[in-house]
């Protein structure tokens, strides 16, 4: 997986919000600026959007990490 | 394609329903957004069934341009969230939501973890982050003693879940306690006391996932899709099954789930457990009053909970505020404005989720001139 430009070593079944949170990447920014990470795990609240391979809003929670697939967070 | 039976869900409701479809020989679909069955309890443990067509990673966001004879609603419950300071924290999840984030990935050895909330999940989280090597130092129940000590006495006449009887003895098990303000770095509970924590994992209760059933027409009564002892809804060819016809968990939801896949009355009892569940973890009208005027209510939009005051309902705040219209369509603060002010939600309308033109245009068949 990539993010925001930089490769990663992800395990198989692992989710993209589940990734992110353990390398403490935060996926987005709220309209105030502050900083969100997932809350419901579960496909839910949509706190753990990101764009994967080009497609923004995507739900990191619903999707799993895939060698060279491209995570772009606020961050990024 | 047409399909006889047509199932949202595959959770144990769901999973349930297409075995009873399968057992009377009726031809059955099961979609599912998530990318693997068994639903949030089971997730991706539960045993998919032989002779039936799933679909996974498949999103409903219309019910039109889906051809069904009967269709099955298993849709399952998320957690209820309450707004308090410093509930938007990254380091503040969900007690489900943390779980489902380890079971798909994440490493919480060694993280110090409070669990605060409500209901016997609560429990279940601390047992599960504990097998996956977290420290959790709390597990803080907002129902009274009392309460628990009734709930915990009357377990006897289920004894399937007994289990749940065993983990009550769980020694950080605290009730009566309820977090009151988190900070980078930790959280501050209602004793007063403040522990350093990595994370701090929230959920008070669970709320049904009704925006299909409200989609499909479904009446919905106190919370609840209304159901017959056939499970049929108020609308002809629907049935719902498991959670969205009350909190009951897993047997309940198979009970009901098998019922309405084979064209069966229920068996068993299970209101008494729905109710006795609701009374027990019945939330303290004090939690109201947790959320402070800058306390974000609506975390899409970032709406405070001062901007949402002198409304009549949930529509009226909406359209004056944003609070409800962001990505999450009011999946989160919906029930929090219910609890909170007693605003139930609207109408579903088509997309229930946020979904791209050309996609919603090309599934529902729909022409743009």
């Amino acid at each position: 997986m990539i993010v925001n430009g930089v490769s990663v070593d992800v395990a198989d079944g692992v989710s993209v919000a589940a990734a992110l949170m353990q390398l403490k990447i935060i996926p987005r920014r709220a309209l105030s600026g502050e900083a969100r990470g997932p809350l419901c795990g579960m496909g839910v609240c949509f706190e753990c959007r990101v764009t994967i391979d080009g497609q923004p809003h995507e739900r990191g929670c619903m999707v799993r990490a895939r060698e060279g697939m491209e995570v772009r967070s606020d961050e990024g | 394609m047409k399909v006889d039976t047509l199932i949202v869900g595959a959770g144990p409701a769901g999973l349930a329903a297409a075995r009873g479809a399968r057992s009377v020989g009726r031809k059955a679909l099961v979609i599912d957004e998530n990318w693997n069955g068994g639903g949030q309890i089971w997730r991706g443990q539960g045993r998919l069934v032989v002779g039936v067509a799933f679909e996974f990673e498949r999103q409903v966001v219309d019910l039109r341009g889906l051809e069904y004879d009967r269709l099955i609603l298993a849709c399952g419950a998320r957690e209820l969230f309450l707004p308090f300071p410093g509930w938007t924290l990254p380091h503040v999840v969900g007690a489900g939501g943390l779980q489902a984030l380890v079971k798909n990935g994440l490493d919480v050895r060694g993280k110090r973890i409070v669990i605060a909330g409500s209901g016997p999940l609560l429990l279940a989280v601390a047992a599960n982050l504990t097998k996956a090597g977290a420290e959790v130092l709390l597990v803080a129940e907002q129902t009274s003693w009392t309460k628990l000590a009734r709930f915990a006495a009357g377990l006897w006449r289920w004894p399937s879940k007994m289990a749940q009887g065993i983990l009550l003895g769980n020694p950080r098990y605290r009730a009566g306690l309820w977090p009151v303000r988190a900070d980078a770095g930790g959280v501050t509970m209602s004793d007063g006391r403040r522990w350093d924590c990595d994370y701090l994992a929230c959920g008070f209760g669970l709320v049904p996932n009704l925006e299909v059933p409200r989609l499909a027409g479904c009446a919905v009564v106190d919370g609840f899709v209304e159901v017959d002892e056939w499970q049929r809804t108020s609308v002809d060819g629907v049935y719902a099954v498991g959670e969205i016809t009350g909190i009951g968990g897993v047997e309940k939801a198979e009970a009901e789930g098998w019922a309405a896949g084979c064209g069966t009355k229920i068996q068993g009892d299970h209101a008494r457990f729905v109710s006795r569940l609701a009374e027990s973890f019945e939330l303290r009208t004090g939690l109201r009053g947790l959320a402070t005027p800058d306390t974000i209510v609506c975390r899409c939009e970032d709406v405070k909970l001062c901007k949402i005051v002198g409304f009549h309902d949930r529509r009226d705040a909406k359209l004056q505020t944003r609070c409800g219209m962001g990505a999450c369509q009011g999946r989160i603060c919906g029930p929090i404005l219910e609890f909170l002010y007693g605003w139930e939600a609207e109408r579903a309308r088509p997309p229930i989720l946020p979904t791209k033109v050309s996609d919603f245009v090309r599934k529902t068949r729909v022409t743009l001139d």
